[in-house]
């Protein structure tokens, strides 16, 4: 039984995560998260990257010779990074600086090649646009939570352009949430609260 | 008959040694040192202590509620956590400094890795390394005058060291703790004697410390001065920071240190050396907290790989190497 289109598009966020559940794609979710707006422009590039991919991969997919697909793959994925890099670089030359390597470094994504290989290469073009971009956008989320957490505590304010959120710092920022350790402890915990909420939701399911 | 068949993993030794007694006998031997810190730095000091205690206390208890866990903040361990964590702070520091540390560092190192038994690193160590990265001006800046108690902005023995001076208090001030430093950690005389009572009653191996400290004082006599080999002040980098009271208080913690006596020195001997590289050449003037912590993820290798030797096992290997040979 074919599973419905929508839930080619809900599984990213909950079912799918790619960092919570699958934990692939860890490199830039660390590494870019210090705010909620790096996360954003972080996750809207690979949201094109992995649609763009997915649905060349899903077109071409019946001409792709078993033996080369995985070097196939590589060129259809590191074309959309090459626009997304030069229309960053053009249209948002600060965000560009913030992101810095990690834009380039979306082609050798864990979440882009596994998309194609385990989804792309055997469905069809309309789901594997629908997973490209369910997938993305629940990678997205994930960024923006992380970053928010990190942002918060790390800085004391939320800024999303001019509206800063709280107007006043209500503590003394801790400035190790920016850091790396800070990075991987915001994960650690976000993925063991999602692992409960699906581990609890099953065990209801299962009575 | 069911209950006489009781099916655990070793060791098997029964003793009336519980949880809550060896915890006891730490509390105990802190007590000193906690009164002293608050001789000499007066009100603040006790704030500090009272604050890091009660957080750590009903941020477990709180846990175990939550998760609906038998509650055992009775077994003293939280408390000592508690006091652990504010003795290693400067006497100025803002109160919430040790509360969030004593919140992390039972909740984030301790319970949630299954609280106590299961935490991989020493808790009171972990939340000491959370504030100090997350407030690190608060946290490495307010230190106070020893009965003063006025606020200075010199900086502690260790950071005068660091920055290649000479002039640290001698050691007789260093022995009674009339210097800059953490509560917990100036006075000497204290912490040796709340050590040696965890070593009378056996509570701790005296492996550990002398490892530790050993280590630190050969060291930093062979490495400790720029230029000259074997010319270091060994004695004063033993006696300066948090040497004392991580080797007798933090290294031994039964969860995060090896079990077996030849385990405990290695462990003992690996903090000295990790806290001699960052004193002398790392970026930090103080590494026990680092040093210890480092050791602690060692723990699991070292357990592993020393195993104590089977009663009779090498009798019999010598038997049998001296029969191949005469064949």
């Amino acid at each position: 039984m074919k599973r419905s289109l929508l839930h080619e598009f809900t599984k990213g966020f909950i079912e799918e995560n790619a960092t919570f559940r699958m934990v692939i794609g860890m490199c830039p979710t660390l590494a870019v998260t210090t705010s909620v707006k790096n996360g954003f422009w972080m996750g809207v590039a690979v949201i094109f990257v992995l649609t763009f991919s997915n649905v060349f991969v899903s077109l071409l997919r019946k001409m792709i010779p078993d033996q080369i697909r995985i070097p196939i793959f590589v060129i259809l994925i590191a074309t959309p990074v090459v626009i997304v890099e030069l229309l960053m670089r053009a249209y948002l030359p600060a965000m560009y600086e913030i992101l810095g390597v990690f834009v380039p470094l979306i082609v050798v994504n864990c979440i882009i090649i596994a998309r194609a290989e385990a989804f792309a290469y055997k469905e069809s073009v309309l789901r594997s646009f629908l997973d490209g971009l369910g997938i993305g956008a629940g990678f997205t989320c994930n960024l923006m939570i992380i970053g928010g957490i990190r942002e918060f505590l790390g800085t004391g304010q939320i800024a999303l352009g001019s509206f800063v959120f709280p107007s006043v710092k209500l503590f003394e920022p801790l400035v190790v949430m920016l850091t790396p350790p800070g990075g991987f402890m915001t994960l650690g915990l976000l993925m063991a609260i999602l692992n409960i909420a699906v581990a609890r939701s099953a065990q209801k399911k299962a009575h | 008959m069911g209950e006489k068949l009781i099916v655990t993993p070793s060791p098997h030794i029964k003793s009336p040694r519980t949880v809550k007694g060896v915890m006891l006998g730490v509390v105990i031997s802190l007590l000193p040192a906690c009164v002293g810190a608050v001789v000499l730095f007066g009100m603040n000091a006790l704030l500090i202590l009272i604050t890091s205690v009660v957080s750590a206390v009903v941020a477990e208890a709180l846990w175990q509620r939550a998760t609906k866990q038998e509650i055992t903040v009775g077994d003293f361990s939280a408390v000592i956590t508690g006091l652990l964590l504010a003795m290693t702070l400067p006497p100025g520091v803002p109160l919430y400094v040790p509360a969030v540390g004593s919140v992390f560092a039972i909740v984030i190192a301790k319970q949630i890795f299954g609280g106590l038994g299961s935490n991989f690193v020493n808790p009171a160590l972990a939340g000491r390394a959370f504030v100090l990265a997350a407030w690190p001006m608060s946290v490495a800046g307010a230190w106070l005058n020893p009965l003063t108690h006025d606020a200075v902005s010199s900086p502690t023995p260790l950071a005068v060291l660091k920055g290649g001076g000479t002039n640290i208090p001698g050691l007789w001030d260093l022995l009674i703790g009339n210097r800059t430093g953490s509560l917990g950690e100036t006075s000497i005389i204290l912490l040796l004697l709340g050590g040696l009572f965890l070593l009378v009653t056996k509570i701790i191996d005296w492996r550990t410390p002398v490892g530790f400290l050993g280590t630190l004082f050969v060291g930093t006599w062979v490495f400790g001065k720029p230029g000259a080999l074997f010319q270091g002040d060994g004695l004063s980098a033993i006696l300066l920071g948090g040497a004392v009271l991580g080797a007798f208080f933090m290294a031994t913690d039964y969860v995060t240190s090896p079990v077996t006596p030849k385990g405990r020195l290695i462990f003992g001997i690996g903090a000295g050396l990790v806290t001699l590289l960052i004193r002398l050449w790392g970026g930090y003037p103080e590494g026990v907290t680092y040093g210890i912590l480092f050791m602690n993820l060692m723990t699991p290798i070292i357990d592993r790989f020393v195993v104590p030797k089977y009663y009779g096992y090498e009798h019999d290997a010598r038997a049998r190497k001296s029969a191949e040979g005469k064949r």
